[in-house]
Order: structure tokens, then C-alpha cells, then sequence
């Protein structure tokens, strides 16, 4: 490879030129050869840009946040070409005629070259791909960074129907030593590209005693969440949260390693086990992005005992701010709307919602509570024990009785587990309909979620990406008579029992936050300011 | 004598009759349907027409409006009773006004003309002894049964016109004219049907087992993934427990949901319901639970909650639904497929005006 980087850049240039100037696409042997040269420049670049510390940091908070998780590791790899782009495109604009047009087309063909690059690498077993970097965020002419092409990699518990996916997630799981779940029973056609597990044939029957990979309390963990002793998209994270505290406490870096890339490397096999127990949720999702972040910036001189130390606060931070803090902010907002008299629905059990009414009824609000519930997992009990013991009179039905009481409700308070970026509301299954009936009886809807739980992710309806629980939860003894005792053998016969819904914005009045009240279309402003702010 | 062992022996069938209908009401007897329940009333109207002492139709009727509210109380939801005994009501106008000799539009139907030239009160009073009456009547009371007995048949028939293949089908509960309606379908078609299983009695298990032992395939959906499921469903069909004198209906709870999900995404919502399930009720508005609403027993969804806070929860678990006619695109009936818009004519045609209130 070349070692000039000048005569390298100005050959860059001239491809450039004549590419633009042509107009056509780059031939397989132009594009291999363009790759070379960005290789060898990127070398040399790494070295002068080391002092770009503030640019990088910026890069790495504009990339994307998808469900994905990238490799803390990769980003040292990922930053120098995102920085490239930094530091390339004023070094053309300046030389070049400074028109935005030129220095824009550059820079997409620059990112689309490096997004196969991206891909190419993504493909290689291991290593995940790190989502097309974001080149345009730092550049001051330039047009914001939503209309540059992403590669997303799909998510690998949405294409159960690939066998290739299938097959290069055992490899995956073999080399990290977890054992794979196997799916149980018939699976709905419509939803044939999803994972059915059954609640018992746990994972950790086939883990090996003791299991010198994956830490107990991370064991732990992942039965409690297969089981369905933890559930509900706070406690989940919160727990995950906990469980990651005990294990950094518990790390001790190898000799020759370094701790911020080796405990990222401990981590992911922990994280696929945890996937294979239960499929990771929105906030989970978002919780490790963070810690692997944290991780990922703690300096290498640091010391041990101080970096640990340090994880642990942010930790503690993170669920104070995010999950505790954000929950007394949100009833604060939601208070304001409670007035004496009301009528509220809830449905399930919403950690946040059940925050709120509990504290409006510790300010002496008047109002009283129908909670609704639904088969299979009936969690509204758990909602109805926790209202009463406050003192706060309820009324308790099955979602079939919506149209009965739905004429006498003033409100609706309704949990979310995940705000998607089109503006829908990502909840139980169950709450798309509450939602629908209350809009046809004119009764106002609102959503209270945190802004941990924001996802880039879009969806439309409730197929492409969902959970599938245990079928067996449908069946049930009435009078002694089990009706579906036997649904395994006949072939014609399937259950469907699913765990999310997505709400469509239109049904949705308000969505009550901790950076305020919002309407459920402003989902991609909060992200982005988020993602600006941080 | 053989004319009081007539009356004891009639007044114990009327008795039994109404012992089962209240018990049928708790779900503690033997749960009967609306077509057994329609058939074993004018079943007993027969008889009672044959065995009572009458000499005038007016008696007869008199008679019949007696048992009929009596009838009528001993289970409210149950309107195919009402809607039996208003029927046979109708036969005898009919039979004597046959008898008599004049034709039966112009004694049915109310007129501007009649009204203004008849000036006052209609002179009928169903006093003349006509001695064919009784055999008329019992003859067109048979005459129903026969009608009675093929509603099924007639609606199932008519399932290929509307299912065409690779079609998904959502339906709701345990409804026997669409299970048969299915099944039919399904002789010669191939098509998939989505079940939702309508807690907390979950009768919807039942009519997917059933309807898996037919050769189609089924999938059982929680109440609560209606709305869900419901962008890939081509058609709802479901079956009613009275279709209302407006064009509305009262089915099982849930029926409303899926009605107003179904209007969302533009499905069309068909209703099979044969015609003595036509009732002259109207719905009344605001809806409360000493109305047309009933409760059934709650114990099925509360056995796990513990006392403590049993006492101070309310709990309904209602047993109806009503949907209005705007959510409903057509009723399949035994005689043919209506729009909700032209019930009211239909029901001008079973009934006459005046036996509305019985």
C-alpha cells in the first residue's frame, strides 16, 4: 500500500472528479481499489487525528442508536474513518470551488463506499457491523445527518424463518458457549419469522454445573426473566441493571488486557444468554448502550478499583435519573391532569402508572380507578393489589367489557414499553384496543413513558417484530374441562399468544415524558436532542 | 276426566318449560341455543293451542300473551321465547283473518286511507268462532317448526357465496350457524379462521376445536390481540344473540371491540343470525345493568383474589354487548342476506304492531 498520504489524496481526488463528472457507478475493480487507498489513508489519518478528540467525540454520539449493540471495540476502528470524513471533506471545500453541492455528492459517495466497507466487515464472523457512520453532524455546511443512507442490520430474533441467520446464531452461541433455545410447538404461519419458546424447558436446563462462562447472577437473571418472575419493562431494566453492578464488582482484567475492551468482550456473552431467555426489550437495549459507552471511555491509565468504582456510579446514576427521577417528574405532569371526580382506566400493570395514581391519591386527588385485564397474563391483580392497599377505590373488569364501562371513564393512563420513532406506542397486547374503543366513545388517551424507552426503530403494525409467549398460557380448566387439552396433536389447530402491540398515533391524545408533555409525533425530536445533547 | 288431566298435564309441561329457562339463565342447567329454545316454545305453543280451552281466537291469543309473559320473565335475555310468541300471535291474526274470508293486506296494514275513512278504533276483536281454526293454526304452527328446523341448512348454504379461498376469517366466541356456516364453507374451499376466545368463559376454545376437527385451520387469539391481528383479516363473521329492531345487535361482550376494530381497518363485519332471532326491542340509552344488560357469575374471573381485597373492589363481568347497525355491513339470514338498514321492513313482516308489547 502506498504510503504517501498526499499523493494517495490527490489520486482520491481525481477518482472523485471523474466519477462525478461521468455520473455512472464505480465498477467492482474501482471499488476494490478505492478501498485500498482508504485503507492506507486511513492509517495515516489515525495518527494526525488522535488530537481530534471533541470531533470524535461528537462522530460517536451521531451514529445511530439501533437495536444492534456496537462493539465497544470497533468504535476506536469506526471513529478514524468517521473522522475522515471530518477531516476530509473541509480539506476538498476549501481547495475545491466551495459550493455545498460538490463537497455533499463527495461525502455520499464517500459514505456509501464506506458503508460496504462497513458491511464487509460486519460480514466477517464476530464482529458485529457498527451502523453507517455519520459523517455529516460535524461539518458546518452540511445538511443534517437523517437524509444520509444507514445500513441497519436486522436484528436476529425477527428472522427465525432464515435459516442462514439461524445458523450463523448457533455458531455464534457455540463459540460463546451458551446453549441454543429450541423453538416449541406450532407456530402461526403469520408469524413464522418470530422465536416460540416454552416457559418449561428454561434455558438453564442445559447449561453444564457450574457454568464457568456466564456469571450466577446473570443465571439468575435469565431464568427469572424466562419464568416471568421479572417482568415489565422497568423492572427488567432495572434488574439487568443491578446484575451488571454485581458482575463489574466482581471482574478482575486478565493481565495484558485492558479493562475497557475486555469487560466489553465478557459482556456479550452474558448479553446473547440473557436474548436466548427472553428477548431483549427497548429499555434493556438502551440500558447496555449506555454502559457499554461508559465502558468504552474509561481511560487506559485508569486503575482498576477507580474504573469499577466509576461504573458503578454511573450505574446508580443512570437508574436514578433515568428510571426514579424521570418517574417523579412524570407524575408531576400527570398530577396536573388528574382532577377530582375523574374516572380513570388503567390497563395491566405500568409500573409508572401505578406511581402516579398512587402519588395523586397521596395529594388527596378524588378520583377512583377501573383497571382492565386480560387473559393470559391477567397482570392487571397485581395492578388492583397495589391501587387498594393506597386506599383508592377500583372497579375491576376483562378487556371484553370495555364497551360496558368505557362510558363512564373520564381518562385513560396508559404504560408503554417502547416509544417508536414513527410516533407509535409500543405496549401490551391489549392496549391498541383500549386505545381504539376509547377513541370511538371521545374519551382522552394519554401515555406515560420514560425517555429511556425511546427507540429508533419504526414499525406499523404488530407482525414484523413482536414476542411470542408460551402457547400452552391460552389454555384453561373451566368446570373441570380443559377444551385445549390436546392442541399439540391436532394439526389444524394453533395458538397465538402475543406479548406487544403497536398503538397508532391518532389514537394517542398525549404522551406525558419527563422532558414534558409531548404529542406522540415529536418521538424523533426528543431522540435527536437526546442524541445531541449527549 | 280426560279434559283436566289435559289442563294438569299442559300446565306441568308449562312449568317444566319455565323451570328450564330460569335455570338455563344461571348456567347452572343445561345450556340450551337460542334454536333449541326457539323450537321447544312453539313446540309448547302448539300444544298449548291444541289442549287449553279456547272458543275464539281472542281467547287463544289472550292465552298465548298470558304464557308469553310469563314466559318472557322467567328469563328476559332469552328473546327468542318473545320473539316465538309473537309469531304464533301473528299466525292466528293471520289464519282468522283467512277464515273470515277477507284478504290479509288490507286488514294487516294501517293505511292513511283506512285511518281517515275507518274513523275510530279498528273493529276487530278476534271474537268470531270459526270451527277450522284450531286445525289452521296448529297447521301453520307446524308450518313453522318445519321453518324452524332448517334455519341452519339454509344459512350454512349459503357460506360459498360469501368465503372465497385463502381468505382469513375472524370470528368471536361459540356461535353453532357459524360453526355450520364454516364447516360448509369449508367443504370446498380452503381458508383460515381466526378465533378469539372471549374470556372468561372462553367459549371460543370450544368452537376452535370443533372447527380444527373440521379440516380448517384455526388459530385461538386472546380478547386482547383483537386489534392486533386484525389488518390480516379479510372477513369477520359472528353470530348474535338478538338482532335489535334498529338494525343493532345484542351479542357477547367483545362483539363491540371487534365490530370498532373491524370499522377501522375496513372489514366487512358479517352477521349470521336467523330470523326468529329478530326481536322488536329497541336498545334502550344510556345503557345500565337493570336494562338489557345481565351479569353473569363473576366467581370464574375473581378465584384468585384474596378476600381482603375482594371486599373492596367492584366487579362486573357483563354477558352482552351491544353494536349499532353502523358497524355492521349485512346479516345472513334463512332467507337470504339484508342490509342492517332494512331490518325494521323485515320485522314488519313477522310481527304485527300491536303484539310488540306482549
Amino acid at each position: 500500500m502506498a504510503d504517501s498520504g498526499v499523493t494517495d489524496g490527490a489520486e482520491k481526488k481525481e477518482d472523485i472528479t471523474r466519477v462525478k463528472n461521468e455520473g455512472k457507478e464505480l465498477s467492482k475493480e474501482e471499488k476494490q481499489r478505492l478501498r485500498k487507498e482508504k485503507k492506507s489513508q486511513k492509517k495515516n489519518k489515525e495518527k494526525k487525528d488522535e488530537q481530534d478528540a471533541l470531533a470524535s467525540e461528537r462522530e460517536k454520539n451521531c451514529a445511530p442508536s439501533t437495536l444492534s449493540q456496537p462493539a465497544a471495540h470497533k468504535e476506536p476502528a469506526a471513529s478514524p474513518p468517521v473522522q475522515a470524513a471530518v477531516s476530509e471533506p473541509p480539506a476538498p471545500a476549501a481547495g475545491a470551488p466551495p459550493a455545498d453541492k460538490p463537497a455533499k455528492s463527495k461525502a455520499e459517495l464517500k459514505a456509501e463506499r464506506r458503508a460496504r466497507q462497513e458491511a464487509e466487515r460486519a460480514s466477517k464472523p464476530g464482529k458485529k457491523g457498527d451502523p453507517g457512520p455519520q459523517s455529516t453532524a460535524g461539518k458546518p455546511k452540511a445538511p443534517p445527518s437523517e437524509l444520509q443512507p444507514v445500513v441497519k442490520r436486522l436484528p436476529e430474533h425477527v428472522q427465525v424463518d432464515n435459516p442462514e441467520v439461524l445458523k450463523k446464531l448457533a455458531k455464534k452461541l457455540e463459540r460463546q458457549q451458551i446453549p441454543l433455545r429450541s423453538d416449541y410447538g406450532y407456530k402461526v404461519s403469520l408469524f413464522s419469522h418470530l422465536h416460540q419458546y416454552s416457559r418449561k424447558a428454561p434455558l438453564t436446563q442445559q447449561l453444564s454445573i457450574p457454568s464457568t462462562v456466564i456469571h450466577p447472577v446473570i443465571v439468575r437473571l435469565g431464568l427469572q426473566y424466562s419464568q416471568g418472575i421479572v417482568a415489565g419493562s422497568n423492572a427488567r431494566s432495572v434488574a439487568l441493571l443491578h446484575a451488571f453492578k454485581q458482575v463489574i464488582r466482581d471482574y478482575v482484567t486478565p493481565p495484558n488486557e485492558e479493562l475497557s475492551r475486555d469487560m466489553v468482550n465478557k459482556l456479550k456473552p452474558y448479553i446473547s444468554f440473557l436474548n436466548q431467555c427472553r428477548p431483549l426489550s427497548a429499555s434493556m437495549g438502551n440500558a447496555i448502550k449506555y454502559i457499554k459507552k461508559e465502558i468504552s471511555n474509561i481511560p487506559s491509565q485508569c486503575k482498576e478499583e477507580e474504573a469499577k468504582t466509576k461504573l458503578q456510579d454511573c450505574i446508580d446514576r443512570y437508574i436514578r435519573e433515568k428510571i426514579v427521577l424521570a418517574a417523579s417528574a412524570i407524575s408531576k405532569y400527570a398530577i396536573e391532569k388528574i382532577s377530582d371526580g375523574d374516572v380513570i382506566l388503567v390497563y395491566g400493570c405500568s409500573s409508572l402508572v401505578n406511581h402516579i395514581l398512587c402519588e395523586a391519591s397521596e395529594k388527596h386527588r378524588k378520583f377512583r380507578v377501573i383497571v382492565v385485564d386480560s387473559r393470559p397474563r391477567l397482570e392487571g391483580r397485581e395492578a388492583l393489589r397495589r391501587l387498594v392497599k393506597h386506599g383508592i377505590s377500583c372497579t375491576y373488569v376483562l378487556i371484553s367489557a370495555l364497551s360496558y364501562v368505557l362510558p363512564e371513564v373520564s381518562k385513560v393512563f396508559l404504560g408503554a414499553h417502547a416509544l417508536l420513532a414513527n410516533g407509535y406506542v409500543m405496549s401490551r397486547v391489549g392496549t391498541s384496543q383500549i386505545a381504539l374503543v376509547a377513541k370511538a366513545f371521545n374519551v382522552p388517551v394519554l401515555v406515560c413513558c420514560e425517555t429511556y424507552k425511546f427507540c429508533e426503530r419504526v414499525q406499523t403494525d404488530s407482525f414484523v417484530s413482536n414476542e411470542l409467549d408460551d402457547p400452552d398460557d391460552l389454555m384453561v380448566t373451566r368446570k373441570g374441562k380443559t377444551q385445549l387439552e390436546g392442541w399439540q396433536q391436532v394439526s389444524q389447530l394453533g395458538l397465538l399468544n402475543l406479548v406487544y402491540d403497536v398503538t397508532p398515533p391518532d389514537f394517542v391524545d398525549l404522551v406525558i415524558t419527563d422532558l414534558g408533555m409531548i404529542p406522540c409525533t415529536s418521538v424523533p425530536v426528543v431522540l435527536r436532542v437526546k442524541n445531541v445533547d449527549q | 276426566m280426560p279434559g283436566a288431566d289435559k289442563n294438569t298435564d299442559l300446565s306441568e309441561r308449562i312449568e317444566a318449560f319455565l323451570a328450564d329457562l330460569k335455570r338455563g339463565g344461571t348456567g347452572a342447567g343445561p345450556l340450551r341455543g337460542s334454536a333449541e329454545t326457539a323450537r321447544e316454545t312453539t313446540a309448547l305453543l302448539r300444544r298449548i293451542t291444541a289442549q287449553a280451552r279456547w272458543s275464539s281466537a281472542g281467547d287463544l291469543m289472550e292465552i298465548i300473551r298470558k304464557e308469553g309473559r310469563r314466559m318472557t320473565a322467567a328469563q328476559p335475555s332469552e328473546t327468542t321465547v318473545g320473539n316465538m310468541v309473537r309469531r304464533v300471535l301473528k299466525i292466528i291474526r293471520e289464519e282468522y283473518a283467512r277464515s273470515r274470508g277477507s284478504s290479509e293486506e288490507t286488514d294487516q296494514q294501517e293505511s292513511l286511507h283506512k285511518l281517515l275513512t275507518s274513523g275510530g278504533l279498528s273493529e276487530e276483536n278476534f271474537r268470531q268462532h270459526f270451527p277450522t281454526l284450531k286445525a289452521n293454526v296448529i297447521e301453520a304452527i307446524n308450518e313453522l317448526l318445519t321453518e324452524l328446523e332448517g334455519t341452519t341448512y339454509n344459512i350454512a348454504m349459503q357460506a360459498l357465496e360469501h368465503i372465497h379461498s385463502n381468505e382469513v376469517i375472524m370470528t368471536i366466541g361459540r356461535s353453532r350457524t357459524v360453526e355450520d356456516f364454516l364447516k360448509d364453507a369449508a367443504r370446498k374451499r380452503k381458508f383460515h379462521v381466526i378465533v378469539a376466545e372471549c374470556a372468561p368463559f372462553c367459549q371460543g376454545h370450544k368452537m376452535a376445536t370443533s372447527l380444527s376437527q373440521a379440516e380448517i385451520e384455526t388459530t385461538v387469539i386472546p380478547d386482547a390481540a383483537i386489534f392486533a391481528v386484525m389488518s390480516r383479516v379479510n372477513k369477520v363473521i359472528i353470530g348474535t344473540q338478538t338482532v335489535l329492531a334498529n338494525g343493532g345487535l345484542r351479542a357477547v361482550n367483545g362483539t363491540h371491540t371487534l365490530a370498532l376494530a373491524a370499522k377501522h381497518h375496513s372489514t366487512p363485519l358479517i352477521v349470521c343470525a336467523p330470523m326468529f332471532k329478530l326481536s322488536p326491542q329497541v336498545p334502550y340509552f344510556p345503557f345500565s345493568p337493570s336494562h338489557s344488560y345481565e351479569q353473569r357469575s363473576v366467581t370464574h374471573s375473581l378465584w384468585w383474589v384474596r378476600r381482603e381485597i375482594l371486599s373492596k373492589v367492584n366487579v362486573y363481568c357483563p354477558v352482552f354487548d351491544y353494536v349499532p347497525p353502523e358497524l355492521i355491513t349485512l346479516f345472513i339470514s334463512n332467507i337470504g342476506g339484508n342490509a342492517p338498514s332494512y331490518i325494521y321492513r323485515l320485522m314488519s313482516e313477522l310481527y304485527h304492531p300491536e303484539d310488540h308489547e306482549l
